[in-house]
């Protein structure tokens, strides 16, 4: 059976035939163009935005392998670099200004790209008309724009990477002036107006995604869905969209004056410059500082919606799983909510160096170790969960619980970082990358492996490989650790990050060779990704085939539809909700679908 | 489906709500601006000027173009297709003429030898440019979204009755109205 016959065997059993049971579906005639390219389905979208996440997860992860080469032989030299990179490896050794340029590139696609397009785009997509009964997104033809918008995103970014001076090499934050003056580093020319371009058609596509995405779960939930009755991924999805509306907005506002700044000549950033070779600029009175004001107030919401999803698909997948309901869902909620208020009062703990007034900082300090109460909760909650589970180890399931083993180890690490007095130490240290790496990067990458694999049979009505499963998350695990853990000892060393070459300082010679175990543990990590990919490619086309409509025994709505849905989800009528989605092991039964009615000897959720 | 249609409680329309969220997003784009604009007048070398006069004469013509597409929406609800498009027309006019005024006040800026982009220029001025500029051009989306409505009344064989596509406009030009409203009390008393 070709792909085209699986994905979309009841394709026509939608929206307008569900009354007369009509099988002739010739007038409802889809094109490739319109079913697979310019889809208004929601769950061909989500699909869409997948895959372009693992296109750019894949050169993201590549980019990281180039610059530990650097980082970990940094003697060496490698003719077949020269090959691949040309005039960025003279002589088989990465040139600065390359390390630089993959260091920025590796950052801005991996947090933007891959886990806020590729894990919020994928699984809001997929998830929110499944899970509370919605034949489509609000606003479908949005949606497509959405994915189209960060589709351009895309293609301007990686236009960037081949540009004669190359892509912007000033770190993902792109703070001024590296990334006002077009003279202050080969990237910040036509690198940087590339960047600027991508990302504000990034922004674009966030915010025509999380519109959709609020509006749907808010005003497109079946009969019977109250709020309190929906799964937890989707109010992670929402206080995910949620933050997202509210805070890429200040970030392009910050973007727009950074516009201004490069091409019209204004001083809202640049004060006081000399650049060698060009000479004493005349702008005056700008500040610096205004810029990461700006780009931090997104940028601290960011790593949320980074990892909100992650721990919306957790919570669910524990619970499936440990075939428990979720302990203290409420708490779920309430710590979610509190999660998302905390995000947008604690920007400045990024910037506790730049001379910001003692005082205002003890003040985000304190609000910052706030955000320890509902991340404290939540792993509570999910530790609680698993306790005494009759638990079945899904691939899903593995990666869910390693999401949480990352999310301890790195949250704990969070809470050092956000004293401002341990910072003055600590910032710009590799300690700082460890820590975000592994609560923010690996955790939320856990998040997503898990909803992949909980949610491919839904996807493409198929399974996965397990032992090729097992075998990914193995590796990734310790290998995630074994990279992450030593630069806790080396930040704390203070080695600084975003060096080129550590071997021609003496403080960090020392760690010569823990560099080189990094990089080499780097790539087998990535190696072993390819084993998803293949993993992913071959079930999609190969896999053995989805017989049952709820694999799992789960509750929620989205194995009471079809094995493979046909655009509008169901065929007949959506199906009504009577009670919560963690009815599991209640009065004897293993598990009660939401669809299920009270029944007269219980009482209601 | 229409069992469903008819025992779900009414909800407000999805298209309505999504406009909403929208305005909450942009309103969190002019207070970043807006913050980042009383920062930067707290710092050193702030240059203090009188705004353009002309701004009071374009508030005054963006808040008349708020009275028009009020009546355009009674006009249409009440099926008086004629006046509705001579309402939406007018409204589309002010909103351009908005535009053009504000323009006017840059250029009397620049003619005070204020300059508002460029090596000469302070970010006091920047920033008035920024803010406006931006403002002008949700103003521009909403002139862009009346000639779509205007076109559809024209060109639609099939009669329509729903309120929905003026409703939407019309809240989205009350909403940039007194953005600029706020913006004008902005510049003129809280900085």
């Amino acid at each position: 059976m070709s792909n085209e016959a699986v994905l979309h065997a009841p394709a026509g059993a939608g929206l307008h035939h569900e009354a007369h049971g009509d099988h002739h579906h010739e007038h409802h005639h889809e094109t490739f163009i319109s079913k697979y390219v310019f889809s208004m389905d929601h769950k061909m979208i989500a699909k869409q935005f997948l895959i372009t996440g693992m296109v750019w997860a894949v050169l993201g992860g590549l980019m990281s392998v180039l610059f530990r080469l650097q980082l970990g032989y940094p003697e060496a030299s490698f003719p077949w670099l020269e090959d691949i990179l040309g005039k960025w490896a003279e002589g088989g050794k990465i040139t600065p200004d390359a390390y630089y340029a993959l260091v920025t590139t590796h950052g801005t696609v991996l947090v933007f790209f891959v886990l806020t397009a590729g894990l919020s785009g994928t699984f809001a997509n997929f998830l929110i008309p499944l899970q509370i009964g919605a034949r489509d997104m609000a606003s479908p033809f949005m949606n497509m724009l959405s994915y189209w918008f960060f589709f351009a995103a895309s293609i301007v970014m990686l236009s960037s990477m081949f540009v004669e001076f190359g892509p912007f090499s000033g770190g993902w934050t792109a703070y001024p002036p590296l990334s006002a003056l077009a003279s202050a580093s080969p990237g910040s020319g036509t690198g940087m107006d590339l960047w600027l371009i991508a990302m504000a058609l990034f922004v674009v596509s966030s915010l025509l995604g999380g519109l959709n995405y609020i509006a749907t779960i808010l005003n497109m939930r079946t009969k019977g869905m109250s709020m309190t009755r929906l799964p937890l991924t989707i109010w992670a999805l929402f206080f995910t969209a949620v933050l997202g509306v509210l805070s890429f907005p200040v970030l392009f506002s910050g973007f727009i004056l950074l516009i201004f700044d490069r091409n019209f000549g204004t001083s809202f950033y640049l004060s006081d410059i000399f650049i060698n070779g060009v000479g004493a600029l005349p702008n005056e009175g700008g500040s610096a500082i205004l810029y990461q004001h700006l780009f931090w107030f997104l940028g601290h919401p960011e790593v949320y919606i980074i990892l909100l999803p992650a721990m919306g698909m957790a919570s669910e997948i524990l619970s499936v799983n440990s075939r428990k309901p979720i302990f203290g869902y409420m708490a779920m909620v309430g710590s979610l909510f509190a999660i998302a208020i905390l995000a947008f009062l604690v920007w400045a703990h990024h910037m506790f160096v730049t001379g910001l007034n003692p005082f205002l900082g003890s003040v985000f300090v304190l609000l910052t170790l706030l955000i320890a109460v509902p991340s404290a909760i939540k792993v509570f909650n999910w530790l609680t969960t698993l306790w005494r589970g009759n638990i079945r180890f899904t691939p899903g399931m593995m990666f869910s619980i390693g999401f949480v083993s990352l999310f301890i180890s790195g949250g704990l690490t969070g809470i050092w970082l956000g004293n401002s007095a341990l910072d003055i130490h600590l910032h710009d240290t590799y300690f700082v990358i460890a820590h975000f790496h592994i609560v923010m990067g690996v955790a939320s990458m856990f998040g997503m492996f898990a909803g992949i694999y909980h949610w491919f049979p839904k996807m493409y009505g198929r399974y996965m490989n397990n032992t090729l499963s097992y075998l990914h998350f193995w590796i990734t695990l310790a290998g995630a650790y074994m990279i992450f853990w030593p630069m806790h000892y080396q930040g704390l060393a203070g080695m600084p990050r975003r060096y080129y070459d550590y071997s021609v300082w003496e403080s960090f010679k020392q760690f010569a060779e823990l560099n080189r175990f990094i990089s080499t543990v780097a790539m087998i990590v990535f190696a072993a990704q390819l084993l998803f990919l293949f993993n992913f490619f071959y079930s999609v086309f190969k896999g053995r085939k989805v017989t049952t409509q709820n694999p799992y025994g789960s509750n929620t709505l989205e194995w009471t539809a079809p094995i493979n849905p046909g655009h509008g989800n169901w065929v007949g009528e959506i199906p009504e909700v009577h009670r919560w989605a963690y009815d599991y092991g209640k009065d004897g039964q293993e598990f009660i679908s939401q669809t299920t009615p009270v029944g007269a000897d219980e009482s209601s959720h | 489906m229409s069992t469903i249609a008819n025992e779900a409680p009414k909800r407000i329309h999805p298209h309505k709500f999504t406009l909403w969220v929208a305005m909450g997003s942009i309103i969190m784009m002019f207070a970043g601006l807006t913050s980042a604009y009383i920062v930067k007048k707290n710092q050193s070398s702030w240059l203090e000027f009188d705004l353009p006069v002309v701004f009071m004469y374009s508030t005054l013509v963006i808040i008349l173009s708020s009275v028009t597409i009020h009546l355009a929406t009674k006009a249409f609800k009440a099926r008086e297709m004629g006046r509705y498009r001579m309402l939406i027309t007018v409204t589309a006019i002010l909103g351009l003429l908005f535009m053009g005024l504000q323009v006017f006040g840059f250029m009397d800026l620049e003619a005070r030898n204020i300059a508002l982009t460029g090596a000469r220029s302070n970010s006091a001025a920047s920033f008035l440019l920024v803010i406006t500029g931006l403002h002008m051009l949700h103003v521009l989306g909403g002139v862009i979204a009346l000639m779509v409505i205007f076109i559809k009344a024209y060109v639609s064989s099939v009669k329509n009755y729903s309120s929905l596509s003026i409703e939407l406009v019309g809240t989205y030009w009350h909403f940039v109205d007194i953005l600029w409203i706020y913006l004008f009390i902005f510049y003129n008393w809280i900085s």
